[in-house]
């Protein structure tokens, strides 16, 4: 798997693998950012009931206390294999995600086929979120489950589209090609289009802010009904988990990588990924919840073809220089 | 030795759980079962340095069978789907048939005189796979992409029961079209 790399003409910082022994702090800092996340959501929502806004930030840490103390509720005739499947593999597909994203020019693992990596553990979001909304086996969960579905064939094909926009810029599946492709200019200045589509579909993959229908309160809460402990836990960490994943992967895919002056390369991953994953947060706090039929017709008749134009004119630009 | 046991125990995997498809009484766990045995068929082709065919099985299979457990509790009725039932039916002939083609298949595996391997792999498998499709192949492929998406409308044209006579009004001059279901554009 880790295929050796001819030097291209962009290579002068190239993305190298280092040692898998670094793993271990994959986890550590995707937590971190899925807790600050957390943070700064309950910061908003303190500020929007009038509350200090760091009796709210500090929220996500006693919620977590209290999962972790509280009993586990078990429904009748519950599919417990399939509800723990789906509780703990949304934190595993995130760490998963951001084995491809590099930061700086360090990364886990450089496949040649990072984007499509990305996206296939993207689609695993859809099976895990129905096994949760499946497993409990309660109405109102699984009408979440489903309505994480219709709204999956909205996004995923827009989503699609928008992840091969730098690839065909940069010809290249592999992630640090695409980086290395962004040297002059950012990818985000001439493909704003599928920059904004993939965007919303991070938004979308992690059911949150306007596509949060599958858990809305309209349907006590969907997949989330009746899950409680650490399945709640797990469940509510990983949804921010594989937000952040997202934040991050739009870096390396439109934001230049590690570029910028001054900092350290990594420093800058960092940072761009905070403002780009704290603009997914507060949007949650601005914009209503989209129901997911209506959206459907809205997805196919208007954001795919728009995906399919910007892949058209970047081919077009791309062939041409 | 470490990557020949992972292929042993994928290759276990992917056979188990495709044998327990049959096995569980439940719809959700048959079709996700089967996504597990192609995720193990997936990571093993990664295995033999064929990342983009394997990543892409993974892909469209996870989605095919979310996709299909939503059909398969659909087509059963939502009770029946909803209980414990039976994966297997006209168990007699699917044995046999099943015993058949394993019997035929690992027959022609162990007497077909297998050819020795002619010439090395490319270096980067995803492009040379693309220049395959998009090379030599364009013409065949342009052919097939409209063959297909013509049957695609034209399956949908035949399972749609409302078509824009019923939407929009016989003279199709109706200002709003009269849908069961609201929303969506300029609605």
């Amino acid at each position: 798997m880790a295929a050796t790399r001819t030097m291209g003409p962009f290579m002068a910082d190239a993305i190298v693998q280092v040692s898998p022994a670094w793993a271990v702090l994959a986890p550590v800092g995707l937590l971190l950012f899925a807790l600050a996340g957390a943070g700064l959501n309950g910061a908003l929502t303190a500020r929007s009931a009038g509350r200090p806004f760091l009796s709210g930030a500090s929220a996500p840490l006693a919620q977590v206390a209290r999962l972790l103390r509280q009993r586990r509720q078990v429904t009748v005739a519950a599919d417990v294999l399939l509800w723990r499947v789906g509780a703990g593999g949304l934190v595993v597909v995130a760490l998963l995600k951001i084995l491809v994203i590099p930061l700086g020019s360090w990364t886990l693992a450089d496949l040649d086929v990072g984007i499509v990596w990305f996206n296939t553990m993207d689609v695993m979001v859809w099976a895990l979120f129905w096994l949760i909304g499946w497993g409990a086996n309660s109405a109102h969960a699984l009408v979440g489950g489903y309505r994480f579905l219709s709204l999956a064939v909205a996004y995923e094909l827009p989503l699609m589209f928008a992840l091969i926009t730098p690839a065909v810029a940069a010809r290249s599946l592999r992630v640090g090609d695409v980086v290395a492709a962004q040297q002059h200019l950012w990818f985000v200045t001439w493909m704003p289009i599928a920059f904004v589509i993939f965007c919303s579909s991070v938004i979308a993959f992690s059911s949150w802010g306007p596509f949060a229908a599958a858990v809305g309160r309209d349907i006590a809460g969907g997949f989330l009904t009746d899950v409680s402990g650490v399945d709640r836990l797990l469940i509510l960490t990983g949804r921010y988990a594989v937000l952040t994943a997202g934040a991050a992967f739009a870096v390396p895919l439109f934001l230049g990588g590690g570029a910028g002056p001054l900092l350290p390369a990594w420093l800058w991953t960092i940072a761009k990924t905070a403002l780009v994953l704290a603009a997914l947060i507060t949007i949650r706090h601005r914009v209503p919840t989209i129901r997911p039929d209506r959206f459907a017709e809205v997805a196919w008749v208007i954001v795919l073809p728009a995906t399919l134009l910007q892949v058209l004119i970047v081919a077009i630009m791309a062939k041409g220089s | 030795m470490l990557i020949d046991i992972l292929f042993w125990v994928l290759a276990l995997v992917s056979v188990a759980s495709g044998v327990a498809v049959f096995m569980v009484d439940s719809m959700a766990r048959a079709t996700y079962a089967l996504a597990v045995s192609f995720v193990a068929v997936g990571i093993m082709l990664v295995m033999v340095n064929l990342e983009y065919i394997g990543i892409i099985t993974i892909l469209m299979m996870v989605m095919e069978m979310a996709i299909m457990a939503v059909y398969m509790v659909m087509y059963m009725g939502m009770n029946p789907a909803l209980m414990p039932m039976d994966m297997t039916h006209n168990k007699r002939w699917s044995a046999v048939l099943a015993a058949g083609t394993f019997v035929l298949l690992a027959t022609g595996v162990l007497l077909i005189p297998w050819p020795a391997r002619i010439g090395a792999p490319a270096a980067d498998l995803t492009a040379s796979l693309g220049e395959a499709i998009m090379g030599p192949k364009m013409l065949a492929m342009l052919t097939i992409s409209p063959v297909l998406f013509a049957t695609i409308i034209a399956g949908l044209v035949i399972a749609n029961p409302r078509g824009r006579y019923d939407r929009w009004g016989d003279d199709l001059k109706r200002g709003t079209p009269d849908d069961p279901m609201q929303g969506g554009l300029g609605r």
